[in-house]
């Protein structure tokens, strides 16, 4: 098993693989979007009290989702490569920031469109925002951190750390904004109690979760496949694959 | 057995002495965060103006920032000069664990930044009418809080060394780190200060404490070493 792991954890295979995986994976996320705004945009009724503003969860909520997600594939993905000295796992993690950090942005923008109409105002220090707004910090910091250190073998091992120290502190930032929220019970926000989400309006969005998590392994497998190519420039098949292209 | 046993406690002592002297001796460096404490807690007060009401109520919201910059300011100093003269090298080439040296500069950086802070703190807060019942309580935060900053601090500051535009770097990435220390510590004087119970409030920043005080030297040898390595 470890043999077959480390086969394909090598950056070669890894490059050739990939190369197969990323249309299938775009073609999937393409067809699910597909169904997923259809149903979410067409066939899903409007919601009784926010009428047809309700539908901007279909992409707020998997975006939401996703910056949590992703930002835990950084965390594993690092510590993978800073335990294993696996490669690949590294240009996992600096390729998965950007798109983190855009899922993060997403988020907070269609949360400040929503509130917009919703709750009367474009910002709103509501806990779960400025959890979503740290947590962006955090994204921009560990960018910041990649760029900053010339070499990417150093970059990548000092950006694992970076996200194992912000993993283990997003629980406790997560609660203390919480608790601080309840504590500073500032301009009431009349918090439409959100009634149990009707079937007909899960499904789409379900399937815009999967097709967000679709796009981002398609994305993702992108961009690691050109930090691979960074990473591993001066490499014999990286020359090789240079010249065949050369022709 | 004897002698190994000593060795730990002598390198811990020995760095820590080596640290508080060098300190002592760069009495800027010393003094420069305790100016820029006062500095910044006085741009508050000129920009809300002198109004008793309004500064009581902003009192340990802007000390604990102000803290929490000051202390941000002097964390990129900690490691920095010993990378310049080569120490940090030796350090890492010493056969004494790293960890002992690590916690003894961690300490060593606690006992000259944020020491002073506390202290100082005590004037500031009668400066902006902060209610003496809330006085001890503001210490009591910061004699928890600024050793969470100093040990977090510790790992971005081992991971940030000798970076191009360190301090800027450091600066944003600590600062969301810091964050539940802000909000508790802002609690517990708020909650003193209107006569509430703040227990609860201190023994989360004590397990914040524990917390760091367990991981933060681990990663911040392991960050030397991939910096250095």
């Amino acid at each position: 098993m470890f043999e077959y792991f480390y086969k394909y954890g090598s950056p070669r295979h890894f490059y050739d693989l990939s190369k197969m995986f990323v249309p299938w994976l775009g073609g999937i996320c393409l067809i699910l979007l597909i169904a997923g705004l259809t149903g979410g945009l067409v066939l899903a009724p409007p919601d009784y009290q926010q009428g047809e503003g309700f539908r901007i969860i279909y992409v707020h909520v998997p975006s939401a989702w996703m910056s949590l997600f992703i930002y835990m594939v950084m965390a594993t993905a690092g510590a993978t490569g800073l335990i294993w000295k696996v490669k690949v796992a590294d240009a996992l993690a600096r390729a998965s920031a950007p798109l983190g950090a855009s899922f993060t942005f997403l988020a907070l923008v269609t949360g400040s469109l929503w509130g917009k109409p919703m709750w009367g105002t474009w910002w709103v220090w509501d806990a779960r925002l400025t959890s979503e707004l740290i947590l962006l910090f955090l994204y921009l910091g560990y960018m910041a951190l990649q760029t900053a250190i010339d070499d990417r073998r150093t970059a990548a091992r000092a950006g694992a750390i970076l996200a194992l120290v912000g993993v283990v502190n997003i629980p406790i930032i997560h609660y203390s904004v919480e608790w601080w929220h309840t504590l500073h019970q500032g301009p009431t926000i009349t918090k439409l109690d959100a009634p149990s989400i009707h079937i007909s309006m899960l499904v789409p969005l379900l399937i815009m979760a999967l097709a967000f998590m679709f796009y981002y392994a398609a994305v993702v497998l992108l961009r690691a496949r050109y930090e691979i190519l960074e990473n591993e420039r001066n490499s014999a098949w990286v020359c090789e694959l240079i010249e065949q292209r050369r022709g | 057995m004897q002698m190994f046993h000593n060795s730990t406690s002598t390198v811990l002592i020995a760095v820590l002495k080596r640290d508080l002297v060098i300190g002592l001796r760069h009495r800027s460096e010393l003094f420069n965060p305790l100016v820029f404490f006062f500095i910044v807690v006085t741009m508050f007060v000129l920009a809300l103006g002198p109004y008793e009401t309004t500064l009581r109520q902003v009192a340990p919201a802007v000390i604990w920032v102000a803290a929490l910059l000051a202390s941000t300011l002097s964390l990129d100093m900690m490691f920095h000069s010993d990378l310049d003269d080569g120490s940090l090298e030796q350090f890492l080439l010493s056969p004494h664990p790293l960890i002992i040296i690590v916690v003894a500069k961690i300490l060593a950086h606690w006992l000259l930044t944020a020491a002073p802070l506390i202290v100082a703190a005590l004037f500031l807060g009668l400066m902006v009418y902060l209610p003496q019942t809330a006085i001890m309580p503001l210490l009591l935060t910061l004699l928890l809080g600024t050793p969470v900053l100093s040990l977090v601090g510790a790992v971005l500051a081992a991971l940030t060394v000798g970076l191009r535009g360190s301090g800027i770097l450091l600066t944003l990435l600590i600062l969301p780190l810091y964050i539940p220390v802000l909000i508790f510590s802002v609690a517990t004087v708020d909650n003193a200060a209107k006569g509430l119970a703040i227990t609860g409030e201190l023994y989360f920043l004590g397990a914040i404490l524990v917390l760091a005080a367990t991981l933060a030297p681990l990663a911040t040898t392991s960050s030397l070493r991939i910096r250095l390595g």
